[in-house]
């Protein structure tokens, strides 16, 4: 698994602080302050953009994700956050730059390729069926069969698997045959990340996945990442607005603000206040940008 | 305050997995079972139409009721998987009406009867391909498309029929016995091809795919689902099955009507499915309940025949017992699903 190539090492640390846009000085980023870029990096991007039309979303991101490290993505509505997991997921294509798996570019066409080299993607609508159990859940498109074609389903064997497997991950649900309608929010937030990850997921992208939660939910899901990551080596892009969450979830924060990434630091090395504050001046500049351009 | 400790904040030792005791199992099969209602619905009929008329019970008023029933039974075994989709098939009866017809035509051109069944159900899979195309490709609601090839079919027979009453061929020999002539030939095909259904529904990828598709289309697309592929595949098989059952009852019957309504066959297979426990919405389906429910209808139609109800009787008690099944199975569903919420939010 860990063939990343000593000489690849430098040339990551050097192209995370090297890119660092020009207009983003002026956001006080402290290159001094940067994250270190470890040379053992599962993904791994270079100047990513993108543009809908006229609307350009991101400007040439480059971030990395180290192995068994949950990133933060943090940023204001409409920052590119979103765009930038569709992008690594293979559900929107880059405009240009390149993303590196392993050290290894990659070119995703689609979701189906972003799979094949273990990045699964956890959906803000979850994308689990409500009228099936947590089971067929769990093996929905990849159900253990027999008889070839005919494809029988093994129903007894993926029971007893998705039991092995919840309780190994330590999710508690009353049954796998407990059909999924019939859980809670965080119950099924639970189910889904578990069939994002039960197919041994190097990389598991999380758009929100405390949102419309409550308090004793986010604490099962926020459980339940730590465990992944800390006894599961899975590495993380999490994506969300609650900044009290990320810094519990999260060994290192990006923030992204206006298609750019403004922020790389470790979560120890930063503060609710210094992201809030970069939020806020870059809220005032665009406000008086915008009454200097009326005035004009 | 992050490598900390993920061990101590579990340290209740809670079991993961609290699984049902084996009484709570049986009581859960009986009256989870949305087949459970019409069920005893169709004991409490047998037995009470056995009491009135001993007739009832007689080797020959079975094989009537299994005739009956099959073509109801297979055409709502086949509606379950659309309805599964929460989509419907208003074409099959007429389907189930013109392959018959398409035999018949064939062989006054001279095609030799195998080979007239053959093309005749090709024919049945290019109808539900073609229902399928239309609902999946140009996003035409089934309910709407598959209305008008109800009616393009009505018309083709009628035009090619011109409206005259044909003999069924087939019905003689060997063959004819095995494909309809044959007491329980039809019930047996009916039933074979209700099992098969429910194989396919319950026990394979497929019928998962399927369930998969009608509770969460986005949802199962996303975890890579092919679910366009699904439903025309449902439609075929809709097809198919309705085309062959309708050959089977015009082999059995010996005629062919080119004016007989196709919507109330469907009708009553859709009756059957509802009935028996299946949601009009999608992502519930029960080919069983269906199987009984057809059941139900026939035990009813042939009951009332038997203790001198008028035939007209027959359909307001068809109408009643709908309405009834449907408010018992719903407000059964809605205790159920309490019970549910209950114990999970423990």
């Amino acid at each position: 698994m860990t063939d990343a190539r000593p000489g690849d090492g430098p040339e990551t640390g050097g192209s995370a602080e090297r890119d660092v846009p020009a207009g983003a000085a002026a956001l006080q980023v402290d290159e001094g302050r940067h994250a270190v870029t470890g040379p053992d990096n599962i993904i791994r991007t270079e100047g990513i953009t993108k543009r809908f039309g006229a609307l350009i979303v991101l400007r040439g991101i480059d971030i990395h994700l180290g192995r068994g490290e949950v990133l933060g993505l943090v940023g204001d509505n409409g920052s590119g956050k979103s765009t930038l997991v569709k992008i690594l997921c293979g559900f929107h294509r880059q405009d240009s730059g390149r993303i590196f798996v392993e050290e290894k570019a990659v070119d995703f066409h689609s979701v189906k390729d972003a799979r094949a080299c273990g990045i699964e993607t956890v959906y803000q609508d979850l994308a689990l069926v409500p009228a099936l159990t947590v089971y067929q859940n769990l093996f929905l498109n990849r159900e253990l069969t027999r008889f070839g074609r005919i494809g029988w389903l093994r129903n007894g064997e993926m029971r007893k698997r998705a039991r092995e497997y919840l309780s190994d991950i330590k999710v508690d649900i009353p049954s796998v045959d407990a059909l999924v309608e019939t859980l809670s929010g965080g119950q099924r937030q639970a189910v889904a990340l578990a069939r994002a990850t039960r197919q041994e997921a190097a990389v598991l992208l999380l758009d929100e996945p405390l949102a419309a939660m409550g308090a004793k939910e986010s604490a099962l899901v926020i459980d339940l990442v730590k465990d992944l990551s800390h006894n599961h080596g899975v590495s993380m892009i999490v994506i969300d607005h609650n900044y009290t969450h990320l810094f519990e979830l999260c060994d290192r924060l990006n923030l992204l603000q206006e298609g750019r990434i403004t922020l790389d630091q470790r979560v120890q090395d930063t503060s609710i206040e210094e992201l809030t504050e970069l939020m806020v001046a870059e809220y005032r500049r665009r406000v008086t940008a915008g009454e200097k351009e009326l005035e004009r | 305050m992050l490598p900390a400790a993920p061990d101590e904040e579990g340290a209740a030792p809670v079991p993961f997995y609290a699984e049902r005791g084996p009484l709570r199992r049986i009581s859960d099969a009986i009256f989870r079972r949305p087949e459970t209602t019409i069920f005893v619905v169709c004991v409490v009929l047998i037995v009470y139409f056995s009491i009135r008329n001993t007739a009832f019970y007689s080797y020959t008023n079975v094989v009537t009721m299994a005739q009956y029933t099959a073509p109801i039974a297979v055409i709502g075994a086949g509606e379950v998987m659309l309805l599964d989709l929460a989509e419907i098939d208003l074409s099959a009866g007429q389907v189930y009406l013109t392959a018959p017809w398409i035999v018949v035509l064939l062989a006054q051109r001279g095609v030799p009867l195998g080979w007239a069944i053959v093309v005749s159900l090709l024919c049945c899979i290019g109808i539900g391909l073609f229902n399928g195309t239309v609902v999946v490709g140009l996003r035409v609601p089934s309910f709407v498309a598959t209305l008008g090839v109800n009616y393009v079919l009505a018309g083709f027979v009628l035009v090619a029929s011109s409206d005259i009453t044909t003999e069924m061929i087939g019905t003689t020999g060997k063959f004819g016995q095995y494909f309809g002539i044959g007491n329980w030939a039809e019930g047996l095909w009916g039933l074979g091809i209700v099992l098969v259904i429910w194989a396919l529904l319950k026990g394979t990828r497929f019928g998962l795919h399927t369930t998969a598709t009608g509770g969460n289309e986005l949802g199962a697309a996303e975890a890579g689902v092919s679910v366009r592929s699904v439903k025309i595949w449902c439609f075929v098989i809709m097809a198919l099955v309705a085309g062959f059952i309708g050959i089977i009852d015009a082999i059995r019957i010996g005629s062919l009507d080119p004016a007989a309504p196709g919507l109330n066959e469907m009708l009553s297979g859709v009756s059957a499915a509802v009935i028996g426990g299946t949601a009009l919405t999608g992502g519930k389906a029960t080919v069983l309940g269906t199987l009984i429910g057809a059941v139900v209808l026939g035990v009813l139609e042939d009951g009332f025949n038997l203790i001198g109800i008028s035939a007209n009787w027959f359909i307001l008690v068809e109408g009643a017992v709908i309405l009834l099944a449907m408010g018992i199975n719903v407000q059964l569903g809605r205790v159920t699903q309490l019970g549910r919420f209950a114990r999970t939010s423990t």
